[in-house]
């Protein structure tokens, strides 16, 4: 399909016996925000992780653009790597630099710009996330929030093409919640990017996706625009929306 | 019967899971290596690695270097003195020191002290996602984080160890010369007849080789922690304990192939 950015065949994989990703396949789109949504430990950041290598699939194949990144090696993989934004679920940062250390990061291994370039390049990145100021700011001294930002500065510090999203929400209050939400779903906008985002908060997911795509026992059970799932009949579907948007989780 | 099967299996099953976890860090070793020696060589983190286990550690390596020195004197003293030989004290202390104490002790300070903290620091990059980053990044966290401190390790573990020896010569002549008037001209000059120059290097191999023993273990526990916080403290406690029984196990073996 010529507008599918990542296309996911048949993937499975296990951790000690047990099957995670279950014949998982997906067409991701270009240039649109794609919410996968499921329960707690259903293999939503296990898949996450299989879309930029940093695990590998037991048998199915990945698609980035044209590359199966399944069969690369690691050189080529780094090529690949490099089209890849990634904000993990806590940020991720690496506390022994300051957050301006972090964002710079990406563009002191990867680009050629000089030290000043690419202090500028920081700024710029640090401003668009809303944490001018906060430069010279260790990682401990910061908010789960502003943590969250530093780290979309960073992802956003080489121009990726995909964006990866790792429970952007998870942790903060219902007004940052928004705030992140909110600075997620323009970011996409304003630089076209390709964006998968991790999730089990609706509310967010409707907020944010052009389509949503729902996982149950490591495979895809439903996919559509928010308001096919929304009008979806599946059982499970209603199951998971009528708990999430309505009432309190049902035990199972 | 059901306690000699419950027995010989836990047996089998430590016996597994020591071949795992060495079969695991002589991999790992070798990664190591293989990322080491292709580029970028990423020079400043080498330096700070190299400060961190090298130069932080001297106030440690002088401590145990000067007491070590001291009450080796003060034994063999008491010992040599029963058949006259107190002259001797000094070449006994040198010998020892040069090719056996200084590699050995200065390389367990330095686990306690470095080791320690390479898998801690690395153990909580791992639970807090900070490695799968790097890869994310298309950084390899085993030439970024692994084969610096590997590098350090390797330089700075001989160098500490001359000044253990030098140290630990100090504290055993102000015991002996200065304490127990021993005679100072006799004290140095047996030094000089007794210690021999391959003493000294051969004690000096065996540190890279401990500093290269304490590094990888402590960066392998750090890698493969898994579990949070706890994970991080098993992975420290572990990695100290093992670079500790490596390093005296692979120094008998040294010895008996060198000397």
């Amino acid at each position: 399909m010529e507008h599918a950015a990542i296309t996911v065949k048949n993937l499975f994989k296990s951790f000690n016996g047990q099957n995670i990703l279950n014949d998982l396949s997906l067409l991701i789109p270009r240039r649109q925000t794609t919410v996968i949504i499921g329960r707690s430990g259903d293999g939503k950041s296990v898949f996450l992780k299989h879309l930029i290598g940093l695990l590998k699939p037991d048998r199915g194949q990945i698609l980035i653009g044209k590359d199966d990144i399944t069969v690369l090696g690691e050189a080529a993989l780094n090529r690949v790597r490099r089209k890849f934004g990634m904000l993990f679920q806590d940020a991720a940062l690496f506390d022994s630099m300051t957050v301006a250390r972090n964002v710079a990061f990406p563009l002191r291994e990867h680009s050629r710009l000089k030290p000043k370039e690419i202090m500028e390049q920081v700024l710029f990145r640090l401003d668009q996330v809303g944490l001018n100021g906060a430069e010279n700011k260790m990682p401990s001294e910061l908010s789960g929030g502003m943590r969250k930002r530093a780290g979309l500065a960073r992802a956003l510090a080489l121009d990726p093409e995909i964006m990866l999203v790792d429970e952007p929400t998870t942790g903060l209050d219902p007004i940052m919640t928004q705030a992140i939400n909110q600075l997620l779903k323009e970011t996409q906008a304003r630089l076209n990017l390709t964006s998968v985002i991790i999730s089990h908060d609706l509310r967010g997911a409707f907020y944010l996706a052009h389509s949503i795509v729902m996982i149950s026992k490591g495979r895809v059970v439903a996919q559509g625009s928010p308001e096919e799932i929304k009008n979806s009949g599946d059982p499970f579907v209603r199951q998971f929306l009528e708990a999430g948007l309505e009432g309190p989780p049902e035990a199972s | 019967m059901r306690f000699l099967d419950s027995f010989l299996g836990k047996i089998g099953g430590w016996v597994l899971a020591g071949l795992n976890q060495s079969g695991g860090m002589l991999i790992f070793f070798l990664k190591s290596l293989f990322w080491l020696l292709r580029p970028p060589f990423r020079f400043r983190l080498l330096f700070r690695q190299m400060e961190f286990v090298g130069v932080k550690s001297i106030n440690v390596v002088i401590l145990t270097g000067l007491f070590t020195g001291a009450v080796f004197a003060l034994q063999s003293y008491y010992g040599f003195a029963m058949f006259g030989a107190e002259s001797l004290v000094g070449s006994t202390v040198a010998l020892a020191l040069t090719r056996e104490l200084a590699p050995v002790l200065t390389s367990l300070m330095v686990t306690g002290r470095a080791g320690s903290a390479m898998a801690a620091e690395i153990g909580t990059m791992r639970v807090t996602e900070q490695i799968d980053a790097l890869t994310a990044m298309a950084v390899n966290p085993i030439q970024y984080l692994v084969a610096p401190r590997m590098l350090a390790g390797i330089i700075m573990l001989p160098l500490l160890t001359v000044l253990t020896n030098y140290i630990g010569i100090l504290g055993s002549y102000v015991v002996g010369v200065k304490m127990l008037d021993i005679s100072e001209g006799i004290f140095v000059q047996n030094i000089y007849t007794y210690l021999a120059m391959t003493d000294i290097t051969m004690g000096l191999i065996k540190a890279a080789v401990f500093g290269l023993i304490l590094s990888v273990v402590g960066c392998y526990q750090g890698y493969v922690t898994a579990g949070g916080a706890e994970g991080v403290g098993r992975a420290t406690t572990r990695a100290v304990v093992l670079a500790c029984i490596l390093i005296l196990a692979t120094d008998y073996f040294l010895t008996a192939v060198m000397f």
